[in-house]
């Protein structure tokens, strides 16, 4: 029996998340991980909007400002438990990504880009400027979520990098299973359609700007939910989070490990955000080492690694 | 022959663990937004540990420097502590360059227990007393204090203020307004800029025409305050200026202009004015020292940031010797035991309620005269 692609891509993922720590030597390799899934949870939303839907955003770094922040906020001002806070981002950023998704979406390749980079920057300044309420540029503090100590009164005790492994791989596995479930729905083959061509979708009665905004409000829910993740596990936040460069870093993990595979987009994560931890030795370098790899990727492999690889293994090279 | 090469090779193998290197870490922001203060202070670390292993190490060993540079990203810089703490098992860690990257890495040393000396300003990360936290920079506020300090001898009782927006900025503006009262000093006029702006000549001109302003503060960072002392003089305001610590360095008179920083106030560092300072100066000695040395290694003026670098691995290298033992735990107290310590920042005296242990004598008040420092106190 074949399994399904669907099946196969979960499978990895769980079997590598659950086996991965057998060979880890300290647990600052569990810290990386965990910054892995956390990325990579951000990067399967992309895969939704660019993958899928074929739209780019270079501001959902907001979005991941928003969640995190949101965590911070919350508990503080309205006694919410960070959990039900981290919902509520989500809830806010799928709000906001709505209204702002149904001008911008109508807006096409650069010029989408370049709206959705002000929407981006226009987070991270609201973050930066409101002091008073945020802390500004110094960041504040977020609680604890508190899930640790329940685990440890149920008889499982974890160290905090462990937990956050387990629980951001957790999510990242659920987060991979929903977007995969999506492609293979009525609503993924809409998007998928409407990425070949607008026209052609628009022909066969698909509802291209309704679909576009599904894919943009998913994506900045994906986007949000890592944001709150990495504000719970860092216990402290700061604008940084909303800052263009996360944006860009999240298209890049997207594009480099293949925008149209799940599988692929957090391999991409997975490689830029240990490469910094492996290049430390060529601090200097790294901007120029990570520029080369994605010119490199661009080139040769355009799908993105992955995708690209794959073809190359089943013989099916062009 | 074999009993000698058998007491030989034993002897190694006991010699051995007595040069083991005493391992310490450093996540600094050399690169990013934050390099004007991450640069000098690696620098000024990876030049000290050379010299101290050239002088024969600490208690008879050497250390080792680990070193990171975390770009001034909080998520970064949180990475790097895990892995110190973690990975590189270090027994200390000098860093945090920006408040928001010591911020986020506190947690990490305090569940490891392992002592933390940070580089960065805010007072938030000493105030509540952390147990493995310590910091060398004075605090915002203690600028404000000797700002206002200065006022009060000057008999000036109402004041201007304007402020940039950034970090630096708003962090001071705040400090400053929480303890103005404390002196009798009255704000009459509070203005901001924002931190790129080019032109600060409406709001000095609000504050020109405020009745009974008697001088004008100007807490703010980088090139805003270069910008406001031009216009200042522009407008010919005629009141005394006082900007703040984060624009001590010549590169701010640079900036401004002789002609318009003439008669400007601010408080600085020993460091700043090394060569102004009195023989008998206890600080003398110590900033003249490093002063040669940062500038002979690099060929680049000395900084405030990289003298905070100085302190921080003076402060730890002392700690280790006293203690006589390289245990986290035996080097953190040892910091909180630190009794006279002269730094670059000024004289340092820990205790249990106190892990930054400076007074307002780190501070010197200048004005800048004729293009250059001079100390008027």
């Amino acid at each position: 029996m074949r399994l399904s692609s669907k099946a196969t891509t979960l499978l990895i993922l769980a079997a590598v998340i659950a086996i991965a720590p057998v060979f880890f030597p300290s647990s600052y390799y569990f810290r990386v991980g965990s910054l892995i899934f956390v990325n990579g949870l951000a990067v399967t939303g992309l895969v939704i909007l660019i993958g899928y839907a074929g739209q780019i955003s270079l501001g959902h770094a907001g979005f991941a400002g928003i969640g995190a922040y949101a965590c911070a906020l919350a508990p503080v001002h309205l006694g919410l438990h960070p959990a039900l806070a981290a919902v509520l981002g989500a809830l806010l950023s799928a709000a906001i990504a709505y209204l702002v998704g149904r001008p911008i979406l109508r807006l096409k390749g650069y010029y989408l880009a370049v709206t959705s980079l002000g929407f981006g920057i226009l987070v991270s300044m609201v973050l930066s400027n409101e002091a008073q309420l945020t802390g500004g540029p110094d960041g504040m503090a977020v609680p604890e979520l508190g899930l640790r100590a329940v685990l440890k009164a149920i008889g499982i005790d974890l160290s905090n990098t462990e937990f956050w492994y387990a629980f951001s791989g957790l999510v990242l596995v659920l987060g991979a299973w929903l977007a995969l479930n999506l492609y293979h729905s009525p609503t993924g083959r809409a998007l998928r359609a409407l990425h070949g061509s607008e026209v052609a979708a628009r022909t066969v009665g698909v509802d291209v700007a309704h679909y576009k905004l599904v894919a943009f409000v998913l994506s900045a829910i994906y986007a949000s939910v890592s944001g709150s993740l990495l504000a719970l596990q860092n216990k402290f936040i700061t604008p940084d989070v909303a800052g263009f460069m996360h944006s860009i870093e999240m298209v890049t993990m997207t594009v480099l490990g293949g925008a149209g595979s799940v599988l692929g987009a957090i391999l991409g994560a997975a490689i830029l955000t240990t490469l910094p931890q492996v290049l430390t030795i060529f601090q200097e370098y790294e901007q120029l080492m990570l520029g080369l790899v994605m010119m490199l990727v661009m080139i040769f492999m355009r799908e993105g690694l992955l995708p690209s690889i794959t073809r190359r293994i089943r013989g099916r090279a062009e | 022959m074999k009993f000698v090469l058998t007491t030989t090779a034993l002897a190694l193998i006991l010699a051995a663990p007595a040069f083991a290197d005493i391992k310490i870490g450093a996540t600094i922001s050399e690169t990013g937004p934050a390099s004007f203060l991450g640069d000098p202070e690696a620098k000024t670390l990876k030049l000290l540990v050379e010299e101290i292993n050239a002088a024969g190490g600490v208690n008879g060993e050497k250390l080792e420097l680990v070193i990171y540079d975390d770009g001034g990203d909080p998520n970064k810089a949180r990475t790097f502590a895990t892995r110190l703490v973690e990975d590189d098992e270090v027994v200390a860690v000098i860093g945090g360059t920006t408040t928001g990257t010591s911020m986020a890495i506190i947690p990490v040393f305090e569940d490891a227990e392992v002592p933390f000396i940070s580089l960065a300003g805010a007072i938030e990360i000493i105030d509540p007393v952390k147990t493995y936290t310590f910091k060398t920079p004075h605090t915002d506020r203690m600028a404000c204090a000797k700002i206002f300090e200065d006022m009060k001898k000057n008999a000036i009782t109402k004041i201007g203020m304007i402020s940039g927006s950034d970090g630096f900025g708003a962090s001071m503006h705040k400090q400053c307004l929480s303890i103005v009262g404390d002196y009798g000093i009255e704000v009459l006029a509070d203005e901001t800029y924002g931190p790129t702006d080019a032109d600060m000549t409406p709001q000095l001109t609000n504050i020109k025409g405020k009745d009974g302003i008697q001088a004008v503060l100007n807490p703010g960072f980088g090139q805003g305050p270069a910008i406001v002392t031009r216009n200042y003089a522009q407008l010919a305001v005629g009141l005394p200026l006082y900007q703040s610590h984060g624009v001590a360095s010549d590169g701010f008179i640079e900036l401004a202009g002789a002609e318009a920083a003439e008669g400007v106030r601010l408080p600085g560092t020993a460091l700043l004015v090394a060569g102004l300072l009195p023989e008998n100066d206890p600080q003398r000695a110590v900033v003249v020292a490093y002063k040669e040395a940062y500038e002979k290694a690099t060929g680049k003026p000395v900084s405030t940031f990289g003298g905070y670098a100085h302190d921080a691995l003076r402060i730890l290298v002392d700690a280790i010797t006293r203690a006589g033992s390289a245990e986290p735990s035996d080097i953190r107290d040892a910091i909180e035991g630190t009794k006279g310590l002269v730094g670059t920042t000024g004289t340092v005296t820990m205790t249990a309620e106190d892990h930054l242990g400076l007074d307002l004598s780190a501070f010197r008040m200048l004005q800048i005269e004729k293009g250059g420092w001079k100390i008027v106190e």
